[in-house]
Formats: structure tokens, C-alpha cells, sequence
């Protein structure tokens, strides 16, 4: 049977159909719907895990004790889980590891474009790279495979492209799975790394490495594709089919398992063809590998090492270099994207950050931003969210801020997930250093940006089981933070003054933000109106950033400006504009509002 | 429906429904015999971002992304996103597109104008064989429910490509809970009625 999946849904099939018992990861595009998908197939354990490391660190733990586990990570993540993901190539597994990341070119929801091959070479551990959703659910079957044969984790790498396009899938079967494990091994020279036991197992790893290049000669998916021998082209996941339909002519190395390289198999094709062509997105990571074989090729000379090559730049840049006859592909001589109004993503209507972020631009004061939804306070109109780096950044950021005397008061915007994830060192960090700053936990109940994952803020998992709430207010007050407040988020007022309350404290403050997210509460009130007569067109309201906040076709006498309407469709009734309008304009709906 | 290649390119902006269009128009290709691969943009986008769906059928499809002047079909959800996509459609190619103008925050907050939608109109008529403009938009509200747009402007597609009906309405159905079947068969059928 065939079912047109996604990468991110065929990953999660190729758990199922591995025998994958545990499943974890931290939600992150575009790699979230993996285990969203992992938690439809009730024979395996899934979890989101306060962060990557943690969850890898579980699955160290569940490979331990025998049974069969995967991480899920975003490119990024594997940042947070590498120091764990490491060890684990030292001590080996008694069942299969996995980790599945999903790298981001073209940078369409990352801080980065890092390329997480490298990681493989560093970690020095397998490199599976699948060009469509058949390789992504194969390649997570044979690399728990892989991983038990040889004994060490396994890396897969997807991109953006890989996780997100669909394509058909032929299903297969779950195998028989051992009811019971255990009891745990106890063999600390191979699980405890303490350096005289690891010493002894860096010469294992080296010697594994050997062995897995020789599996990587026979490895399926490697193979050789002979058409026209004038040009042959290495390439490897999404950017192989690219590559396929663009240079239909020429011969090609498909690549899947790309760390460590099938030397032999190189070499043959780069001695079967006149000239040698890699292509790869981001950096030359094949490129430099076979270029140091002694091997005569180009790639980064044609193919730059950032943004995702897609079909037409491949043929764009192919016939630049000369690889494909021109001329250049002629365009139609409409208006081009640069040209028109951009359309970049904002902040609902009924979000819960619009008061915060409305309010620290109207208090112009420095912020050191963080990781979700709210990053877009960094975009007009609010343009207040200064720096953003890496999840749960901001805290330290702001201590940082308050350790070099800035002459004034700063604060952090953090999420409530972003807070959980890698909020709490850093904030426990400044309340033992003596920190100044205001942190603003922006509480929306949800991983919002990633589509509504939970945390351990909520009242349940990822498998839909009942579970102990933690409360933020209660843990940042254990924390010793003396200075915490907890505001309604949709209340300006409350807001504006409980951020002066912090600001003006001497030490470290802990405003909570507290609003659920408009996908979490459904309680869309009917949507506000504008009375025309009484707006002065001030446009006090579009300071506010909202959708549904649109300029109405009447024009105000004195100021010639436009005044407000408000879309009805798009409205939910949020009430933070009435709360704003000085002129009294903006009202609740008149049948409801008794 | 000839059985020949066809690429589609869906357009619009995030919560439009842009994505379950193309998951719903995917399906169609793979029960008519094709090799089907499709791409959505996901995640940050989502949130009243440009969204667009590639989607592909033919006998054997490598990229799951369309070069320009390619698609055989654009599917418009709103005056803006229809002309920001018009580079990929072929010369010969057919432009659907729904008569809605969703101003940007850049144009509501007046750093931004949102182009002339005749001007739009004649751009698109320029780059294609033919427009059909229709308010799919205005169709739905009457209907009841907003959300509906994507079926109706499936239904308009569904007659353009001169393709039964019948297929169409078993995938929404098999892919909807029970209750809203109904009300989505016939946002299909009113779509299909705007075409003529």
C-alpha cells in the first residue's frame, strides 16, 4: 500500500516500522510533525522533553537499558543535545539510536544556517542524508539497523524541503518487538565515560569508522546512475532530485549515507566522467572530503554555501557556468516579488503579547528577546525586541546587560516553553550573581510558534495523558527571585504598570505575562467596531500591530489621514485596542456588550 | 481529464487553507494514476505570512519544487499573492484566482500600497492564456462559513480541469468529520457553478 507522506510523517512511519519504542524530541520547524505524527502509533512511547538534550539524553537511557529509541531535533536544536548525542558513540547502545534532524536552508524559521553534516565528522558517527519521504522512513529503519550492527548512534539529516514536501510512500510492517528487557547492563568500562575507560574506547570509535566506510561501498542508496559521461554529478538528499530534473542528461552519484564517504565508489564514478560536478546546499561538505582524496572536481566555485538550490538557480547557475546550454531561461514581465508589499507573518489578532510589546516600544526600553511568536515584537510597529540569538539567550543576555551599567533599566521577553527549555539556569544564575533586569515570561499556555506543543506548564503530554501542571509563578518564586509579579496580559493598564514595578527595582524582577494563546482558549468574543464619528484617525491603534485593524475608506476633516475599521472576520475581540483609543471610537459590538 | 504532466501552484496567505487545498488536490492526481510530490511552507508563515503549495503530477516527479514558467495552474487565493507567484506560470498556462484583497500590515499601517486590482488583473492576463477570477470569498460567507474558501476554489479547479466531480467529493469526505461533510460538498458544487 502507498500513502502520500511528508518527510516529517515518514520518519515517523519508518519508527513505527523499525521497531522505534521511544520517541522524544523539542518541537522546532521544520522538524516538529515527526513526533506529532510518532504520537499517532500508540505502540510507541513518545514525549516532548523540556529540551533536545534531555531528550537525548533519555533515549541514551532507554537504548541502555535495550530498547529500540529516537531524538527529534531542528537543525538548531542539535546545538543543545551534541554534548549528550557524543557520549553516546563512546559507550555504544545495547538496542538502536537514531537522531533525526532537520536543517533549515534557505533560513526560513532558523536563527542559522549551519550545516549539521559536520556534526557526523565531529562526533565521527554514521550520516544518512534522504532525498524524499520513501528514503525518510527507509532510512530511519536502516539506520536502527545500522546502529545495532555497528554498534553507535546514528545521524539522519533532513532539510526543510525533505521534512515538509510529500511523496509516495509504500507502507510496511511493524516487526515483532521483545516484550521484556532488562536487567540493565552493568558494564561501566563501555557506559560510564570516565576518561580512563574512554581513553579505551576512542581506538573502538576510530576502528568503527573504518568499518562503516566499507559498509557505506555497498550501502543501497549509494549509488552510480551512468548517462552522458561529459559530466557527472555527486549530490545528495532533496537537492539530488533537484539536480535529476535539471541535468537530465548527465550521470550521477546518488548519495544517502554521506558520513563516511564510499571512497571506492568516488572514485570510480569521478574517473567515469570527463568533468566532476558536486552539488550540495549550504557548505561543501563532500566537496572538501573529496577534493582531499586528490580528486579533481568543483562545486562551491559554481554553487554558493548559502540558500537552498532550488531547481531554477541550479539552472540558472548551470548555464552561467556552462554546464547546460543557455540562453537564460526568459521570464514573463510581471511584477516581481521585490517589487510588491511584503507579507511577512505577525502577531494574531487576540494574541497575548500585543499589550507587552505595544507597551515596550511606547517605553522605548532595551530588550533582549528570546525564541518564539513574540520574536515578531521585533518587527514594526513595535521594533521591540533588540537582540535574539539562541533559546533562553535572553536571560543571560539581560544579566549581561545589567553587569555593564547601562544608565538604563533593560528587560528579556521569553516564552513560557523558551523559559522551560533553557529559561531557568540563566535565571537562577541571576538571582545567586546578584542580577539586574526585569524578565518577562510571556505565559500563553503553549509552544505556540511550532503549533501548540505542550511543556511542562500544561496539564498534559503529548500522548493526551493527565499530568501535574508546573506552575510558573510558584517555581520562579522558589527560585528566590524577590520581585515577581503576575499580570493579566490582555490589561494595558496592569501591564504598564507592573512593568514600571520592575523596572524601578533594584535586582531581578520576574513580570509573568499571562494569556492564553487564541489557538489554546477558542474564546473569541464577537469582533469590536469603530465608531467613524468619533475616530480622529490618530492611528493610536495601529502602534497595536493587529490584522484586523485596517484603514476605513473615510477620511478625518482636520488630519486628511484615514480613519480605523476593524475586519470583522479577523477580529476576536480581544479588547487591548479599546484600551488604547483615546477618542473613544473603538467599542464593543453594541447587541453584546451589556 | 488528459492524461498529460501538470504542475500546480496554490498561493495565499497563512489560515487561508492554502495547504489542505493542495493535500485535497495531491490525492486527486494520485487516483488518477500519476506520481504525485508536493511542497508547503510551514511553521513561522503560518502566521498571516505569503504561503505557497507546489504540486506536481506526472509519470515520474524528482523535484518537489516548480521552476519558473512552469505551472500549468495558479490558484490565487487573494489579488496580492496571485501576482507575487505569476513568474512560474507557463505562457499557456490557466490563472484562477479569488476576487479578495487581505492588506499586509504594511499597508495597514501605511508604509506599503497595495497595488490596483484591475492593474493586478491585466498583469495576470498578460502572463496567462486565460484568468478566471471569481469570488470564492463571497461564496463561502453566503455558505455560512469563511473557512470554506479552499473547497470552493477546489471546485472552481475541479471544472477548469474538466475533471469530474465524483473524486473530488469522496476525498473531502473521507478526509472531514461527518458533520461537515455536507456544508463542504456543497462549497465544492458552488465553486464548481462559478465556473462557466
Amino acid at each position: 500500500m502507498k500513502a502520500l507522506l511528508s518527510g516529517n510523517e515518514a520518519v515517523a512511519r519508518g519508527a513505527y516500522e523499525a521497531g522505534i519504542q521511544v520517541a522524544a524530541g523539542y518541537p522546532g520547524t521544520p522538524s516538529s510533525e515527526i513526533l506529532e505524527n510518532v504520537a499517532q502509533y500508540k505502540e510507541i512511547y513518545s514525549e516532548w522533553s523540556v529540551n533536545e538534550k534531555v531528550a537525548m539524553d533519555m533515549a541514551a537511557g532507554v537504548a541502555y537499558s535495550g530498547r529500540r529509541a529516537m531524538v527529534t531535533t531542528k537543525q538548531v536544536g542539535i546545538n543543545v543535545l551534541s554534548d549528550s548525542l557524543f557520549y553516546t558513540v563512546y559507550t555504544g547502545l545495547e538496542a538502536g539510536l537514531v537522531v533525526v534532524t532537520a536543517d533549515d536552508p534557505g533560513m526560513f524559521s532558523t536563527q542559522n544556517e549551519q550545516d549539521n553534516r559536520y556534526y557526523a565528522k565531529l562526533g565521527k558517527f554514521p550520516l544518512l542524508e534522504p532525498a524524499d519521504s520513501q528514503e525518510a522512513k527507509d532510512f530511519v529503519i536502516k539506520g536502527i539497523e545500522m546502529s545495532e550492527m555497528f554498534d553507535t548512534s546514528v545521524l539522519i539529516r533532513t532539510t526543510m524541503r525533505t521534512s515538509h514536501s510529500k511523496s509516495l510512500v509504500t507502507l510496511g510492517e511493524r516487526p515483532k518487538v521483545k516484550d521484556e528487557v532488562g536487567p540493565f547492563t552493568r558494564n561501566p568500562e563501555k557506559y560510564n565515560c570516565m576518561c580512563l575507560w574512554a581513553k579505551k574506547r576512542h581506538p573502538v570509535v576510530e576502528e568503527r569508522l573504518t568499518q562503516l566506510a566499507d559498509y557505506a561501498e555497498t550501502f543501497p542508496w549509494n549509488r552510480i546512475e551512468w548517462r552522458d559521461r561529459d559530466l557527472g554529478i555527486i549530490a545528495s538528499g532533496v537537492v539530488y532530485e533537484y539536480a535529476k530534473e535539471v541535468f537530465t542528461n548527465a550521470s550521477f552519484l546518488k548519495l544517502g549515507m554521506t558520513f563516511p564517504l564510499p571512497r571506492h565508489l568516488i572514485r570510480e564514478f569521478s574517473e567515469g566522467v570527463k568533468k566532476l560536478v558536486i552539488i550540495e546546499e549550504l557548505d561543501p561538505f563532500l566537496e572538501e572530503q573529496i577534493k582531499a582524496m586528490g580528486i579533481d572536481a568543483v562545486g562551491k566555485e559554481i554553487f554558493p554555501p548559502y540558500d537552498e538550490l532550488l531547481p531554477q538557480t541550479l539552472r540558472d547557475l548551470g548555464i552561467k557556468a556552462g554546464l547546460l546550454p543557455g540562453p537564460q531561461t526568459k521570464r514573463n514581465n510581471a511584477p516581481r516579488g521585490e517589487d510588491l508589499p511584503g507579507r511577512s507573518p505577525v502577531l494574531c489578532p487576540g494574541c497575548p503579547y500585543r499589550a507587552c510589546f505595544y507597551l515596550l516600544n511606547k517605553m522605548k526600553l532595551p530588550v533582549a528577546g528570546d525564541i518564539g511568536c513574540y520574536n515578531l515584537g521585533a518587527l514594526p510597529p513595535f521594533n521591540a525586541q533588540h537582540t535574539m540569538g539562541a533559546m533562553g539567550a535572553s536571560i543571560g543576555v539581560l544579566h549581561g546587560m545589567g553587569k555593564s551599567g547601562l544608565p538604563e533599566p533593560a528587560v528579556a521577553t521569553i516564552g513560557d516553553s523558551t523559559f522551560f527549555h533553557a529559561g531557568i539556569p540563566p535565571l537562577l544564575n541571576m538571582v545567586h550573581n546578584h542580577g539586574i533586569g526585569t524578565v518577562i515570561i510571556l505565559d500563553n499556555f503553549t509552544t505556540a510558534m511550532t503549533g501548540h506543543q505542550d511543556h511542562p506548564g500544561n496539564d498534559f503530554t503529548l500522548m493526551g495523558e493527565r499530568t501535574r501542571r508546573v506552575d510558573i509563578e510558584e517555581l520562579v518564586k522558589a527560585m528566590g527571585v524577590e520581585k515577581v509579579l503576575n499580570v493579566n496580559a490582555f490589561d494595558v493598564k496592569a501591564m504598564e504598570s507592573g512593568l514600571r514595578e520592575c523596572t524601578n527595582h533594584k535586582g531581578t524582577a520576574v513580570l509573568i505575562a499571562t494569556g492564553a494563546c487564541v489557538f489554546v482558549s477558542r474564546s473569541a468574543q464577537p469582533a469590536y467596531v469603530v465608531d467613524t464619528d468619533l475616530c480622529t484617525a490618530c492611528s493610536l491603534c495601529s502602534r497595536l500591530g493587529c490584522p484586523a485593524i485596517v484603514k476605513a475608506e473615510g477620511i478625518h476633516e482636520k488630519t486628511k489621514r484615514k480613519k480605523t475599521r476593524i475586519d470583522p472576520v479577523l477580529c476576536n475581540g480581544c479588547d487591548v485596542c479599546l484600551q488604547v483609543c483615546h477618542s473613544g471610537a473603538i467599542q464593543k459590538p453594541k447587541e453584546t456588550s451589556s | 481529464m488528459l492524461r498529460k504532466d501538470l504542475n500546480f501552484l496554490i498561493a495565499g496567505v497563512g489560515g487561508q487553507g492554502t495547504v489542505v487545498a493542495s493535500d485535497i488536490l495531491s490525492e486527486v492526481g494520485i487516483r488518477s494514476g500519476y506520481d504525485v510530490k508536493k511542497s508547503d511552507i510551514l511553521g513561522l508563515a503560518v502566521r498571516g505570512g505569503s504561503v505557497v503549495s507546489h504540486v506536481r503530477w506526472a509519470d515520474r516527479v524528482h523535484a518537489p519544487m516548480l521552476e519558473e514558467e512552469n505551472a500549468d495552474y495558479l490558484v490565487g487565493f487573494e489579488w496580492l499573492e496571485a501576482i507575487r507567484r505569476v513568474s512560474y506560470v507557463k505562457p499557456d498556462g490557466i490563472i484562477l484566482v479569488n476576487d479578495c484583497r487581505l492588506d499586509p500590515i504594511t499597508v495597514s499601517s501605511g508604509q506599503a500600497e497595495y497595488p490596483d486590482t484591475k492593474e493586478i488583473l491585466s498583469h495576470l492576463e498578460r502572463a496567462a492564456k486565460k484568468v478566471y477570477v471569481i469570488s470564492g470569498l463571497q461564496t463561502a460567507i453566503e455558505l455560512g462559513n469563511s473557512r470554506i474558501l479552499n473547497i470552493v476554489l477546489l471546485g472552481a479547479l475541479s471544472k477548469i480541469l474538466e475533471s469530474e466531480p465524483e473524486m473530488w467529493k469522496k476525498i473531502i469526505q473521507e478526509r472531514l468529520p461527518p458533520k461537515l461533510v455536507a456544508l463542504n460538498q456543497m462549497a465544492f458544487d458552488s465553486g464548481r457553478a462559478l465556473i462557466r
